[in-house]
């Protein structure tokens, strides 16, 4: 009697082509957002349909810094706080390429916050996605700027009474041309958002709240990752247009959520070319149309 | 390579160091300069931002420091040949990121154009108490060139020879000029662009998927990996492996930081570059680098005239040391004398590889001002005794 050997399947993962398959299993932690986070992104590029050797990924320091480790794309690992302007010299350097910052709270907005608001007001073109878990996760568990009041952290052991920033209004005032706040839970809308402020000319800003819940559902009683994602589903409330003066989260109130800001303004880059024009007329050659050797 | 000659101003003219360090920069073919105003380096950045519209660069004044030393690593990623400019407290706030340029091999070029400090000091004199800051001054272990021009002429060749080496060796590279050269007019001689050589960046042949961004087991300097072509890297500032991933483990770190480090120690021979006068016979030799090299040239003349034997070595690179070559001659000499403007950086290095086979003395200066000759004459008569 012979014994057929079945071979187990060798179905590829649905988000192979976008994921650095021998860096897994990944670092993060069971029910943390920044999983559906990845897969959001992935989705959006798959669905835009662009040459992913054209699209560059740089983070900061934090465990939404580690994304650029698990991006199967041209991918920069860079500083705490430092991704938005290395993502500013690569951007100038390769204006054809899509250069998207993906980050924390923390690192965009606390120790990268100058370089936040100036790369906003310039309107460079680049997507800055900032996972916000209201808290500096890969430390272990600290206040950040977006720490809601009274939630604890382990350096607000009595509640956080720091007024936190309201990072659409952050964004939207200082010059992003492309604002949306959706939560993990949202993945469809949270994909077309990511979508949309890639496809976007200029300075789109995307934040997504997700839960950290190793730390900050742990450090304030919240439950798991799904109770938080249960939490979302209850509270979150869909505001396109929302006046930005009104979307603050407070601990554990409603989240307001949608398409915020979507305007047209020149480019870092179109606003170079246009100045220089201005001055030199023909003597000057439209940088980024031939951006060869140097 | 040649420079390209729309980048070159071909002709003798008359610069101040810190227009001829941006000239130099220009002919390089840098063609991304983000900085931040500071005093007395400025002048750099304003001959960048006149130049660059016409020639296809970008200059881009950021927000702060921080900023610019990020920004020029990410625009040498993409492939430009890319610099700032900054003085003392600029420098403080670049180390985090020059760590990182080091740890990432990415060719840019830096130029501290130094003051009086600590902090806020003197922003408006010399110094050259940033030497030791530029040797450590960021954490970890990590090899470093840094080159020190005493004149405009210098400072226009000595850009260019910065971003040779930062290409040839794929690391950052930085330019040690002070307050004194910076702001000192002089000629400046520009040569045609065919006579100006150029390293150009080392990209890998392999196809995507054969190359690794750090690989180095197979290459002496590994090379890069070019954005958009399909390659798909990743880098890190974390120690990692030749295909760039984090490995978080003490084998790993031993590996990675030796390999950046041992990569500049094993071509100290090409990098050194020391400018020797009457070494041969001297019973007193000189160092001194920068504009102290110009300033004890009144001193040694005059000690001369005394019949004293004094021999000279203008530092043009600082660092790496020049170990080999101060042991070999601490060996033969009475004394050595280190001058600089600070309370004495470079000259315990010089000391160091004495080994107390000489004597070693420094003629030191709190900077506001170059040294009196004076002072030094009277040092080296000192050592004569
Ligand atoms: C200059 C510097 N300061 C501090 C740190 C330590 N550090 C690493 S990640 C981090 C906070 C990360 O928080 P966030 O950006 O919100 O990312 P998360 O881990 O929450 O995703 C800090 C303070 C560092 N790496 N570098
Ligand atoms: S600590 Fe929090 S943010 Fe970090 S991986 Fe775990 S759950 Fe996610
Ligand atoms: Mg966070």
């Amino acid at each position: 009697m012979s014994v057929e050997i079945q071979q187990p399947p060798t179905e590829e993962h649905p988000k192979e082509k976008l994921l650095r398959m021998d860096r897994i299993p990944h670092i993060w932690c069971p029910t943390c957002g920044l999983g559906t986070t990845i897969t959001a992104m992935a989705t959006a590029l798959e669905q835009l349909e662009l040459d992913l050797n054209d699209v560059a990924v740089v983070s900061g320091i934090g465990c939404t810094g580690r994304v650029a480790g698990y991006m199967k794309l041209d991918s920069f690992h860079t500083t705490h706080g430092r991704s938005v302007p290395f993502a500013l010299g690569l951007h100038i350097a390769r204006p054809d390429m899509k250069t998207i910052v993906f980050s924390g709270d923390g690192d965009l907005i606390s120790i990268g916050g100058n370089h936040f608001i100036h790369t906003a007001r310039r309107n460079v073109d680049m997507t800055v996605i900032c996972v916000n878990n209201f808290i500096y996760a890969m430390t272990g568990g600290q206040v950040a700027p977006t720490t809601p009041i009274t939630a604890r952290s382990s350096t607000s052991p009595y509640g956080n009474y720091e007024h936190p920033f309201n990072l659409p209004l952050l964004a939207a005032s200082s010059g992003a041309v492309y604002v949306a706040r959706w939560t993990a839970l949202h993945i469809r809308r949270l994909t077309t958002a990511i979508k949309e402020a890639i496809a976007k000319p200029g300075f789109s800003f995307v934040e997504v709240i997700a839960p950290c819940s190793t730390l900050y559902a742990r450090l304030n009683k919240l439950g798991s990752g799904l109770d938080l994602m249960k939490f979302y589903h209850d509270n979150s409330v869909i505001k396109h247009g929302a006046d930005l003066r009104e979307v603050d989260i407070d601990f554990q109130t409603k989240i307001v959520v949608g398409k915020f800001v979507d305007i047209e303004k020149p480019t870092y880059i179109e606003c170079l070319n246009e100045g220089n024009k201005r001055v030199f007329g023909d003597k000057y050659k439209p940088y980024g149309v031939d951006h060869g050797d140097s | 390579m040649k420079a390209k000659s729309e980048n070159v101003l071909t002709g003798a003219h008359y610069l101040d160091g810190n227009h001829a360090s941006a000239e130099g920069a220009i002919a390089a073919g840098c063609k991304f300069f983000a900085g931040y105003p500071i005093t007395p380096s400025t002048e750099i950045a304003e001959r960048v931002a006149r130049r660059f519209p016409l020639i296809g660069g970008v200059f881009i004044q950021m927000e702060d420091e921080l900023a610019s030393m990020a920004a020029i690593l990410g625009a040498a990623w993409g492939g430009r040949k890319s610099m700032s400019c900054t003085s003392g407290p600029g420098f403080s706030l670049m180390m985090e990121n020059f760590g990182l340029g080091i740890m990432l091999e990415t060719p840019c070029v830096l130029v501290n154009v130094q003051r009086g400090g600590p902090s806020t000091g003197l922003p408006t004199l010399p110094g050259q108490a940033d030497m030791m800051q530029a040797r450590w001054g960021s954490h970890g272990d990590y090899e470093i060139i840094a080159l020190a021009p005493d004149s405009p002429q210098e400072s226009f060749e000595l850009a260019i020879h910065a971003f040779n080496l930062s290409e040839k060796y794929r690391t950052p590279v930085l330019v040690m000029t002070d307050e004194c050269v910076g702001h000192m007019t002089e000629k400046v001689v520009i040569p045609p662009a065919e006579e100006i050589d150029l390293v150009e960046r080392l990209y890998t042949e392999k196809p995507p998927g054969e190359a690794q961004p750090f690989e180095w087991s197979n290459y002496d300097i590994p090379p890069m990996l070019p954005v958009g072509k399909g390659y798909k890297f990743h880098i890190t500032g974390l120690t990692h492996d030749e295909r760039g991933y984090p490995i978080i483990n003490a084998e790993a770190q031993d590996e990675n930081v030796r390999r950046v480090s041992d990569k500049i120690k094993r071509h100290t021979d090409d990098i050194i570059w020391l400018e020797e006068k009457d070494t041969d016979d001297a019973e007193i030799i000189m160092m001194a680098y920068g504009i102290s090299s110009r300033v004890m040239q009144p001193a040694i003349a005059r000690a001369k005239q005394d019949g004293i034997k004094v021999g000279q070595i203008k530092m043009v690179t600082v660092w790496p040391f020049p170990e080999k070559r101060v042991r070999e001659l601490a060996g033969k000499v009475k004394a050595l004398i280190m001058v600089e403007m600070n309370l004495g950086q470079v000259y315990y290095e010089m000391e160091r590889c004495a080994a107390g086979k000489c004597q070693t003395l420094l003629v030191d200066h709190a900077g506001g001002t170059v040294h009196n000759p004076e002072v030094i004459y009277n040092a080296i008569k000192e050592a004569a005794k």
